[in-house]
């Protein structure tokens, strides 16, 4: 392969961007994971001691062996793939019907409909979930109705509940999933549909054999779309979850601000890149997927 | 019955929504409790100078960030979908799509790391600030651009490039010429994407901003922990409305130019 000094220079300008801004400080973090939490400017120590000019390593494995040892840890990598697992399948449930529906719309209505899912992706997160707690809270919405009604005489609690995480979840991801759903079903042959009515298949058995299969492909990107930013979620369990169980987000929040122990922060972060990330990585570039999606 | 359903959808889209808008007309502190109609929210958010310079900040790092990350988005776009086969293009396509798919709190903590280890061996940057913010933003604005770029790059007639060539056009020349306007869309759109996951992001800018850097989603955080604050309303009503004027211009601006098209198409 000859390759020009122009088409090098084109491809040197990013590639060395994103060498020093993403995969360089994976190397630090690893390197920080092998040190020891101690009271200096920056607050631990460093994993390689140099004797002049010969760098002797003096880091240890400890905080891996630690991340094993204390359950939290695992509990909260199990607890928040769980959570992250559930809420994608909600998602997936309630997002279906909507897509469906704009898919088979007319050309107007689709429009219009289409819009009303991009609006809340395109404003802030952050301010969608403040709307939520809006409804969810003690005082909120909901309590001050059903007390209203007569339904309960005390305020449910819902804030600060694996319930109110799950909702939240499916609410800010809702857009994620609708529109990639949207687009498979869009492309879908309505003749298929049509040819199998005639031929007297049932509503489900249509959905079952033909609908659903055909829009593997979206179900799929959907899901993912959801499910990998979800299980590393910080902002939602910390301000809907409860305290006595954080998702591993949380968890490397909590070391590295309140324990200030980031060695374990450190430790935690590759933990998730080798547990989280690598997986899908490798996923995404075996072929059996490549040729599905 | 499916229908229904979609309904319920949309319902759980915009009812909090709805409420947040009402809520911020409401004269009382107390969100239980509705006091009349009122505008007093707006007033306190516009002599809040917290808000005020958070937001300020916060566009300036949304500007920059978005601006870098097209750029280098574009160009990584481009040789990944028209490059071949490089040395190393097997990192290259990792380096790229992995910020996609990396956790906030991991991408956080490893640019802290990553600013602090530089500082003690080059003094640069010196602490944590708008720079390091704006780095930080356009290193996965990128990511996401050059997605937006490759869909529409693959989507696009190569003959016309290769034509070009055979015309004997330098590479940078049909790049101007011809690649650059046939992609422009999608520079805006993945500009727009860019710029507003820059504006959404809390968690990467706590690790990497300092003093006198927050971003106006770490105000509205440390607000929202601390309890209700009506304001809060008021602000998201604003956000709503400006995201939903923007997108309804847009719309009718595509479809406008959609339906010129396809006008001049009949015609010819």
């Amino acid at each position: 392969m000859r390759e020009g000094w122009g088409k090098r220079a084109v491809i040197g300008v990013p590639f060395i961007w994103l060498l020093i801004f993403f995969l360089v400080p994976f190397f630090i973090v690893f390197l920080v994971s092998l040190g020891a939490p101690q009271f200096s400017v920056p607050p631990y120590s460093p994993a390689f001691e140099w004797d002049g000019w010969v760098p002797r390593f003096v880091g240890s494995f400890d905080n891996y062996v630690f991340l094993t040892e204390d359950d939290l840890y695992w509990r909260a990598y199990l607890g928040s793939v769980q959570i992250a697992g559930g809420a994608t399948l909600m998602c997936l449930l309630v997002a279906w019907p909507m897509a469906w529906v704009i898919a088979r719309a007319t050309p107007t209505w689709r429009n219009v409909l289409l819009l009303a899912v991009i609006l809340p992706f395109w404003t802030s997160s952050l301010l969608r979930i403040y709307a939520l707690m809006g409804l969810l809270r003690q005082g909120g919405l909901i309590n001050t109705g059903l007390m209203w009604l007569g339904i309960t005489d005390e305020p449910i609690q819902m804030m600060q509940t694996d319930f109110a995480v799950y909702l939240t979840i499916v609410f800010t991801y809702l857009p994620l999933m609708v529109l990639p759903l949207y687009s498979t079903l869009e492309k879908l042959d309505g003749t298929l549909l049509e040819a199998a009515a005639d031929l007297g298949a049932r509503g489900w058995q249509t959905f079952w054999t033909i609908t659903l299969p055909l829009s593997l492909p979206g179900i799929l990107a959907g899901c993912l779309l959801v499910f990998i930013p979800a299980v590393g979620e910080f902002v939602i369990p910390d301000l809907m979850g409860a305290q006595d169980s954080p998702m591993i987000g949380n968890v490397l929040w909590g070391e590295f601000t309140r324990n200030r122990d980031w060695p374990v922060a450190a430790a935690v972060a590759i933990a998730m890149l080798a547990l989280l990330v690598v997986p899908f990585m490798l996923l995404r570039s075996s072929p059996a997927l490549r040729g599905e999606a | 019955m499916i229908r229904l359903l979609a309904i319920l959808g949309f319902a759980l889209l915009y009812v909090p929504l709805a409420v947040l808008i009402i809520y911020s007309f409401n004269a009382s502190q107390l969100v239980s409790v509705w006091g009349g109609w009122s505008t007093r929210w707006y007033g306190e958010l516009w002599s809040n100078d917290a808000v005020l310079d958070a937001a300020l900040v916060s566009l300036q790092v949304a500007v920059l960030s978005a601006s870098i990350g097209t750029i280098f988005g574009t160009l990584i776009g481009y040789i990944l979908s028209r490059f071949g086969g490089f040395r190393l293009r097997m990192l290259f396509t990792a380096m790229t799509t992995a910020p996609i798919v990396m956790p906030e709190v991991v991408t956080g903590l490893s640019l802290l790391l990553l600013f602090i280890s530089m500082e003690q061996l080059f003094g640069w940057p010196q602490g944590r600030s708008v720079t390091t913010i704006v780095i930080a933003h356009a290193t996965f604005g990128m990511a996401f651009v050059a997605v937006v770029i490759q869909a529409r790059l693959a989507g696009f007639d190569r003959s016309i490039e290769e034509a070009a060539r055979d015309l004997g056009a330098r590479p940078v020349r049909i790049f101007m010429g011809i690649t650059l306007p046939v992609i422009a869309p999608a520079l805006i759109s993945g500009w727009l994407l860019a710029f507003t996951l820059s504006l959404d992001d809390l968690v990467i800018a706590s690790f990497v901003s300092g003093q006198g850097s927050s971003t106006l989603p770490m105000v509205i955080y440390s607000k929202v922990r601390l309890g209700v604050s009506p304001d809060v309303n008021a602000l998201g009503t604003l956000v709503i409305l400006v995201v939903a004027t923007g997108l309804i211009l847009g719309a009718l601006i595509m479809s406008r130019a959609e339906a010129r098209r396809r006008r001049s198409q009949d015609r010819s």
